[in-house]
């Protein structure tokens, strides 16, 4: 074997022309495997500070004393680590209101849209019916009205019914479905063999039965990416609460945050600590949901 | 029609029924009722007044906003989206490589900003980049550069919308990551075989295969643009000015102003068809052109 040290130009020249291989296998496996590895790893770990820097950021600040925030050059980590932020930021607003606010929300929607979304698509999947699949179309080109078009009539129907500062607009209308989830459980109820209910059927079973007692325990995944879904829309949403609850009493989390922004007299850190807490129930959620979750946005992404 | 086939009918029907009470009250109706009001003034307290075409002649000829809320929003739709697939796909690409370590953490790193309610990404970043305080101006000052004035800046306004929106593109990112997924592996051994560079496989094999995903992507964006309100109205100093010097003024938080703040009724139902318009030919011109550059998988 001829050792790297006895390669001179020459005869790795005149070994090229012999057909040997003149590329020792440590630099065969160092451009091969560990530069593209390294390579890739950096670049993902650069991207990666564009995504996780804010985040870090806002736990650095939320932590900060108002000093802190205001000099510059600011300093990275805390000087000390006022957890008092904290404390603040759920009195200074009346956070946990606007909390229990959000989640009675939130539950609301998502109980309407399990119960106003699966029986929809049951009937467009699980039952032969003439006209069915043409519905079906309609269903789907509503999702091409935007929502401005129907928000102004829906404010001056909700008005002239009273429901201003209440939360029956933001809730009332989960119950009457949502073209997408359908859509979402109906592709979903496709793929359960028609065997089962048909043997059900032989067996005398009715359609709700079937629907209750077979289709739904199977579908249970489906039912959880709605509900997270339902949760994650209704917990974020701005525009509604900010158009129908003006009694400050009766906002929801966002509605608060977006309060304590415009206040005079703001302080960034405590700020920040309200954002952490906001943010907080939706970190918590992923980590315990994230397939029902990733599988959720790659359904819609796909089939859509 | 037999016996059966109605009682199927009924069954059917039946099932569906919570759908139709919303389709006709929540699509229908509203819809109907907001062509009416595109044709009157109407302002909640009293009724409807007939005013004809008068909102949308107004709309065109005498109101300078309208076309500043148009051009602000086609600036979103069009720089903005082919921005976010970019950075989706680089993203998407980046995390699929087979030599990566750590992959599942990588991608939990880039889907988290997407979990941050949008109130409170858009007061992360107006932290973030505040002129005065910001730590990214802090940092631009450390290093002797220019150090725009992000949101406070009628230049950089929209840029720093844009920038936000970047943050927040794990979704187009997973998406973009299923596609990815499904592309048959053996199309980049035969690309192999050739001798391609990666640079050549990622832009014949690649690009042309998750095409359908950027259709998507790109229709689901476009429309987006027309619909982004939080931030410009928190941006904006919790109000509908569009601050600074109206260059946030989009569409939805123009048409949001002339129907909650102005209460113009008939006025902002005049701009919600023609949003609805503006929509569907964008996505008729998205889907005819399509044709020619997507590929689906034979």
């Amino acid at each position: 074997m001829t050792l790297q040290a006895d390669r001179t130009p020459s005869t790795i020249v005149a070994d090229q022309r012999q057909g040997r291989r003149t590329v020792g296998r440590w630099q065969i496996r160092w451009r091969r495997d560990v530069l593209p590895t390294a390579v890739v790893q950096a670049l993902v770990a650069i991207v990666g500070v564009f995504f996780l820097f804010p985040y870090l950021w806002l736990v650095l600040t939320s932590f900060k004393s108002v000093p802190e925030t205001s000099q510059v050059p600011p300093t990275f980590w805390p000087a000390a680590w006022h957890a008092e932020n904290y404390l603040a930021a759920v009195t200074v607003i009346p956070f946990l209101l606007y909390f229990r606010n959000t989640i009675i929300v939130c539950v609301g929607v998502i109980v309407g849209k399990l119960v106003s979304c699966t029986l929809p698509a049951y009937g467009f999947s699980r039952v032969q019916w003439p006209g069915r699949d043409i519905i079906f179309y309609l269903v789907l080109a509503t999702m091409m009205l935007p929502y401005q078009v129907t928000m102004i009539p829906l404010f001056v129907v909700f008005t002239k019914l009273h429901w201003l500062n209440t939360y029956w607009p933001l809730v009332a209308p989960a119950y009457l479905g949502d073209a997408f989830f359908i859509f979402l459980l109906r592709q979903f109820f496709l793929t359960i063999p028609p065997e089962l209910s048909d043997a059900a059927r032989v067996d005398g079973a009715h359609e709700l039965d079937i629907f209750w007692r077979i289709v739904l325990p199977l579908a249970v995944p489906a039912l959880a990416t709605v509900a997270l879904f339902s949760f994650m829309n209704t917990y974020t949403d701005f525009l509604t609460p900010l158009i129908y609850l003006n009694n400050d009493q009766l906002w929801t989390l966002s509605l608060g945050m977006a309060g304590y922004l415009g206040r005079l007299g703001a302080k960034w850190n405590v700020l920040m600590a309200g954002a952490v807490l906001f943010t907080l129930p939706m970190i918590i959620l992923f980590f315990f949901t994230q397939r029902a979750f990733i599988q959720g946005i790659t359904m819609s992404g796909l089939k859509g | 029609m037999t016996k059966r086939t109605r009682r199927q009918l009924v069954t059917g029907l039946l099932f569906i029924s919570p759908w139709i009470l919303g389709f006709l009250a929540l699509t229908v109706y509203p819809a109907g009722a907001s062509a009416y009001y595109s044709l009157t003034q109407y302002n909640v307290l009293g009724s409807p007044h007939w005013v004809g075409v008068a909102n949308y002649s107004r709309l065109f000829t005498a109101d300078p906003n309208f076309p500043l809320s148009l051009a602000n929003t086609a600036y979103l739709a069009f720089v903005g989206v082919p921005l976010q697939l970019l950075v989706g796909l680089v993203a998407a690409i980046l995390l699929d490589q087979k030599v990566l370590k750590a992959k599942g953490v990588f991608r939990t790193a880039y889907f988290l900003p997407t979990l941050m309610p949008i109130v409170a990404s858009t007061v992360l970043f107006i932290w973030i980049l505040n002129p005065q305080y910001g730590i990214v101006d802090d940092l631009l000052g450390l290093v002797r550069l220019p150090q725009p004035g992000w949101f406070a800046d009628p230049t950089w306004a929209k840029p720093s919308v844009i920038l936000l929106s970047l943050w927040g593109i794990g979704t187009t990112m997973v998406i973009y990551l299923a596609g990815l997924q499904g592309i048959n592996p053996e199309l980049y051994e035969a690309a192999d075989i050739d001798g391609a560079a990666w640079l050549h496989k990622t832009l014949h094999v690649t690009i042309p295969l998750v095409s359908p995903v950027t259709l998507f992507n790109l229709v689901v964006g476009l429309i987006g643009a027309f619909q982004v309100f939080a931030p410009l109205y928190l941006i904006g100093g919790n109000g509908t000015s569009g601050s600074p010097e109206g260059s946030l003024l989009l569409y939805a938080l123009y048409l949001y102003a002339n129907a909650f703040q102005y209460l113009q009724m008939g006025y902002a139902s005049a701009m919600a068809w023609i949003l609805f318009v503006i929509i569907m030919i964008l996505t008729v011109l998205v889907m005819r052109t399509s044709r020619w550059w997507t590929h689906y998988e034979a």
